[in-house]
């Protein structure tokens, strides 16, 4: 091995772009961390940057006590737990028979799937629909069916299972397994790098969702967190519920905000390494196909 | 190989068989999408035929359509509003920016994490660079309002640098950048994933073949990564050009303000103001929000189009 010095030279280079990004992308993590644990006087006279200053956990402590908070905490669970079924299940059920060539009607499906991801209804066609033809306004339904498929995941699900051995599923065939007993028997479980991939590409989905609940959601009780997070970082909220300091101020502190932010975005940043092993598999095999 | 080649014939006959005995025979297979058809039909298309009311005076109420038709009245109302063409300016100039910076950037990032030797550090790389893509847009609007803030860490650095503080969020000229910032910020490491997926797809063999006839690593990444992955730039180029009228509307709702309109107003927040309302919109113009929504989607129809048109007789890869 005797690569060049020019070579070396790469490398180093290489390295120091590698770690300029991660600097770049977890520079915000960590100063909204650090500004969390901060006081406010800290933050106004721009004394924080990589570690909390004055460290204090008040407005952990103030969110934490607020009764709402876990309401709505437990709304996004339940709206993040009901649409990821729904959601994945719907998916793979779709993408399995479009993965089979020898359905012949296939050739009108799969146009009528992919058209989809080139062309909508638009956001008033849609709301019109959701809000005022099917009344679902104010309901859970709302919020979890109208985005449950995308033609996008259908289309890397159905890869997922043409990539799958023809081998296996006639055998169980010969066992004398049904269709349906292969599909939830035998094809579901082989295929779980391209559903764990589903599952967080939808958890994440429903979880981070705060416009449609904005669209649908009037009584503020059934809010999802995340939409309760946009008023608080957008000041919509009054500022009384939140008078941690004597500063009467027109702006929510920017201590709360990142607060709240952190403790919204905390349980996506917890399940995620766990995660992310199975959807490189899963995009891995159902995008080089496709 | 030949039992193979017997099950291929054995799995074409059936093609000549009557269409009903086939539907017949398969029926179980196809039951699979029946509720999911069911739910393209109604949140899909329905949604599509539902831009009948930017052809009809419609403003909410019961009947389905709206009162009566108005023919293109919407639409020569639009193309007469200067908001409209402010906005459908503004599309365009932040998509095409946008693009100009990113797809160079991701490109280039995906081929240094593919010279990455130690799979430990590229891995490690790689599960940072993709967090972002993951978090909320409230959160990621609400990181950039607190990074540029008056008392954030960009503007006290200004202040240690001798300049003076910039109200970042209030100025229209300064709303580019943070678009655009904060969109290779949550989308670099992703948009490398489908590029590294196709390049682990390459033939190593190509690389020894390069090695041999003495290429270097930079000849090798030209004449070997690159080519390997032309199908995939291709297609995401058509997408992105496909994308060009879509702006990302849940980041310029959270990211703009009245202050802003002036060059982060775009066609979707628009129709959002137009037709369902918010802080200062005017909402309830069902039928116009419709128009100009439905001549969004129909123009960014024509560009994948014609970028898949174009890519299919240049390079021979194409979406459909």
């Amino acid at each position: 091995m005797k690569e060049s010095s020019s070579y070396r030279g790469f490398l180093f280079f290489n390295t120091l772009v590698m770690t300029v990004v991660v600097i770049f992308t977890l520079y915000p993590f960590v100063y909204l961390l650090a500004q969390s644990f901060s006081s406010e006087g800290a933050i106004y006279a721009g004394k924080v940057f990589l570690f909390p200053v004055e460290f204090t956990t008040t407005t952990y402590e103030l969110l934490l006590k607020k009764p709402e908070f876990y309401r709505y905490y437990g709304n996004t669970i339940l709206y993040s737990v009901l649409g990821t079924f729904i959601s994945v299940s719907a998916t793979a059920i779709l993408a399995y028979p479009l993965s089979k060539e020898k359905l012949r009607l296939n050739k009108f499906f799969i146009p009528f799937v992919l058209f989809t991801m080139y062309f909508g209804g638009g956001l008033i066609p849609n709301y019109v629909l959701v809000a005022q033809k099917l009344q679902m306004r104010d309901t859970i339904w709302a919020i979890v069916i109208p985005g449950a498929i995308s033609a996008f995941n259908v289309i890397l699900v159905k890869t997922f299972f043409a990539g799958l051995p023809n081998e296996v599923e006639e055998a169980a065939r010969v066992d004398g397994l049904g269709v349906y007993g292969i599909f939830t028997r035998i094809v579901l479980p082989l295929s779980k790098p391209i559903l764990a991939t589903m599952f967080l590409f939808a958890m994440v989905a429903y979880w981070n969702d705060w416009f449609t609940a904005s669209l649908y959601l009037n009584t503020k009780e059934s809010w999802p967190v995340s939409l309760y997070l946009r008023q608080i970082v957008d000041n919509f909220v009054s500022t009384q519920e939140f008078s941690s300091s004597d500063a009467a101020s027109t702006q929510i502190a920017a201590t709360i905000k990142s607060t709240a932010m952190i403790l919204t975005a905390l349980p996506i940043i917890c399940i995620y390494p766990f995660i992310q092993k199975y959807f490189v598999q899963g995009m891995l095999i159902g995008s080089v196909k496709g | 190989m030949e039992e193979a080649a017997l099950q291929k014939s054995i799995s074409r006959a059936p093609k000549t068989t009557p269409l009903w005995r086939h539907v017949r025979k398969e029926w179980k297979l196809y039951s699979f999408l029946l509720i999911p058809v069911i739910y393209f039909i109604v949140f899909k298309y329905a949604p599509m035929i539902g831009n009948i009311i930017a052809f009809r005076k419609y403003r909410g109420g019961p009947n389905i359509f709206g009162t009566e038709w108005v023919g293109l009245h919407y639409f020569e109302m639009f193309w007469k509003d200067s908001a409209f063409w402010r906005a459908f300016y503004n599309t365009i100039f932040l998509s095409i920016s946008y693009l100009i910076v990113r797809f160079p950037v991701t490109l280039i990032f995906a081929l240094l994490l593919n010279e990455l030797r130690s799979i430990k550090v590229k891995k490690f790389v790689q599960t940072v660079s993709y967090l972002p893509h993951f978090i909320s847009m409230v959160i990621v609007v609400g990181m950039i309002k607190e990074m540029v803030s008056l008392t954030g860490p960009i503007n006290t650095l200004l202040g240690y640098l001798g300049i003076e503080k910039i109200s970042f969020i209030q100025q229209p000229d300064w709303f580019p950048t943070l678009y655009i910032t904060s969109g290779i910020w949550q989308g670099l490491g992703w948009g490398t994933i489908l590029y590294l997926a196709a390049m682990t797809a390459i033939n190593t063999e190509l690389y020894e073949a390069a090695k041999v006839d003495g290429a270097s690593r930079f000849r090798r990444a030209w004449h070997v990564t690159i080519p390997g992955i032309l199908p995939t730039i291709m297609v995401l180029l058509i997408l992105d050009i496909g994308g060009i009228m879509h702006s990302n509307f849940e980041k310029v709702l959270l990211l703009y303000n009245p202050l802003t309109y002036e060059t982060g107003d775009v066609l979707s927040t628009y129709v959002y103001r137009m037709g369902i309302g918010g802080r200062d919109g005017i909402g309830g113009n069902f039928s116009y929000a419709t128009a100009v929504g439905l001549f969004e989607g129909v123009v960014g129809l024509i560009l994948v189009t014609m970028a898949n048109f174009v890519s299919k007789k240049t390079t021979k890869t194409s979406l459909w």
